[in-house]
């Protein structure tokens, strides 16, 4: 199988039921997909759609009730090395007790790289996210979209095989948004990173994406997976005008309208 | 630069001058209304002070404040370690807390000079047994505000540590004792004056040195003067070590308070 031979992450028949004393709660019914290296694939769905479920299973946080998930070709059953992480909440995922470049460097040293090398990977980082003068502030002085560019500096350093990032624009504003959009689909071109992207944002999945996948309402499915073959590269002005956009962005929100009727039905 | 300087020294100066004024005027006021005291048991404060420059400036420093302080020292050195060492694993791990948390309460609600006859027994008159006294009270706001602090760790900087690869030693390092920091000091402020009350009381029952001994002596021979002036030494000895404990906290936490500032100003 080819697919399989460049698939970075391969999720098959992934099911995740919450059991609690009083009830069972299937989060996620069957999840099928390969993410190929150098994709970069989003995940959109309605507000819970077990979107942030699929994501704490995928990066390790959380063991699937069944079927498994491959990062690089092996089994997940911890947070996989292969993976870097860039959560919604920015503020709390980076340590204030370390500047910005101790936050890039900490997951360095722990893989052991000598520390010239690692000198070298957070210079280069933080001059990819445009911030090397904020290299010895702390992650507290910055705003918040300078602190979700540390995050995702922190994650290109990491140097990994699969970035996965969970919402990470939902609590900037739109400005701010509409830049980090942009720094993440050129950090993708320029750096060749494989990007899991999960959002519930239909524009900025089909405006970032390379393939939407969209997920039903719980027990999650996937209701549709949307090649976004817009040609060329993307710009905030020009790319959500075009014609190519707007029935993309259609396709998908009919998928989602329809995940969200078929929830009301149930409920 | 140099504008900045200026004024960060006026400023320094200014607050110095506000945290002054009552200081110095109660001592003034006090000055003033004792000189003519013939009272026995309110001598006059300047006859205090003259006995307070001869005997604690003097000899006394070294027999009875440098030993006060040598055991406040130890024993307030080894009830942060132990509080620090015990506290952590108890807030890591939810069933080990569990456990062991009708024991604390039992052990934290026993008054610590109650202790001190126990310990007599145990490691007679000397410094141990003071030290050990010291230890038993202090522990407690060290121990549990370390549990509090661990246990209010970040559900997200925990997931961050987790997909990072960062675990074991590095975890504890770099996570677990830096985000329970600021509630550890808190601990240990408490910590602090619990330790200089029970160093005190465990000198006053049963030691030949110390500001505690000294001061139930010259009470016991009604050399009154004498008797305040060791109170005064105690007060001045409690607020040099407060002072101390806060330039290590504004070190230590520099992070903790640079972040809160902020969020108070915004």
């Amino acid at each position: 199988m080819a697919i399989n031979e460049v698939a970075v992450v391969s999720v098959s028949h992934l099911n995740k039921v919450y059991l609690s004393r009083e009830r069972r709660v299937e989060a996620i019914g069957d999840l099928t997909f390969d993410v190929a290296a150098g994709d970069f694939t989003c995940i959109v769905g309605p507000s819970g759609a077990g979107k942030t479920t699929l994501l704490k299973c995928l990066s390790g946080l959380l063991a699937p009730t069944s079927g498994a998930i491959l990062v690089n070709g092996h089994a997940v059953v911890g947070p996989p090395a292969e993976m870097a992480v860039v959560f919604q909440e920015y503020g709390r995922s980076l340590f204030p007790w370390k500047t910005v470049r101790e936050n890039i460097e900490l997951p360095l040293r722990e893989k052991k790289i000598a520390k010239a090398e690692r000198a070298r990977l957070v210079d280069e980082a933080l001059a990819a996210v445009a911030l090397t003068g904020a290299a010895d502030s702390y992650p507290w002085q910055l705003s918040g979209g300078m602190q979700q560019r540390v995050a995702i500096a922190r994650a290109v350093a990491y140097q990994p095989k699969v970035m996965v990032l969970d919402e990470p624009f939902a609590a900037v504003d739109a400005q701010t948004r509409a830049d980090l959009e942009d720094l993440m689909l050129r950090l993708w071109t320029e750096l060749d990173l494989t990007v899991i992207f999960v959002t519930h944002d239909i524009d900025e999945a089909v405006y970032l994406g390379q393939r939407v996948l969209v997920l039903s309402s719980s027990p999650t499915r996937i209701l549709d997976d949307v090649p976004i073959d817009i040609a060329g590269p993307r710009s905030q002005a020009t790319t959500r005008v075009e014609p190519g956009f707007a029935e993309l962005r259609t396709r998908v929100y009919r998928g989602i309208q329809q995940a969200k009727a078929s929830q009301s039905i149930k409920g | 630069m140099r504008d900045t300087l200026v004024r960060s020294a006026g400023k320094i100066l200014h607050r110095l001058a506000i945290e002054l004024a009552l200081p110095l005027g109660l001592f003034g006021l006090l000055l003033a209304v004792s000189a003519n005291s013939t009272n026995f048991y309110f001598p006059p404060l300047a006859r205090v002070l003259d006995r307070f420059d001869a005997l604690w400036l003097g000899p006394r420093f070294a027999t009875d404040v440098l030993p006060s302080l040598g055991r406040l020292i130890a024993g307030y050195t080894i009830a942060c370690l132990t509080g620090i060492a015990i506290g952590v694993p108890l807030g890591m791990f939810r069933p080990l807390r569990r456990a062991a948390e009708p024991v604390l309460e039992f052990f934290r609600a026993i008054p610590p000079p109650a202790l001190i006859p126990v310990l007599v027994m145990l490691a007679g008159f000397g410094d141990t047994m003071k030290v050990a006294v010291i230890v038993t009270g202090a522990i407690w706001p060290i121990l549990l505000n370390t549990v509090e602090g661990v246990k209010g760790a970040d559900m997200v900087l925990d997931e961050t540590c987790r997909t990072y690869q960062i675990k074991g030693m590095s975890r504890l390092w770099n996570f677990v004792l830096p985000s329970a920091s600021p509630q550890v000091v808190v601990g240990m402020r408490v910590g602090l004056s619990i330790g200089i009350i029970l160093m005190v009381i465990s000198e006053m029952f049963a030691a030949t040195t110390g500001l505690g001994a000294a001061i139930i002596v010259f009470q016991r021979s009604f050399e009154i003067p004498e008797m305040w002036s060791g109170v005064l030494m105690l007060g001045l000895f409690g607020f040099a070590l407060s002072v101390v404990f806060r330039l290590f906290e504004r070190r230590a936490l520099k992070w903790y308070y640079g972040m809160r500032d902020l969020e108070r100003r915004s």
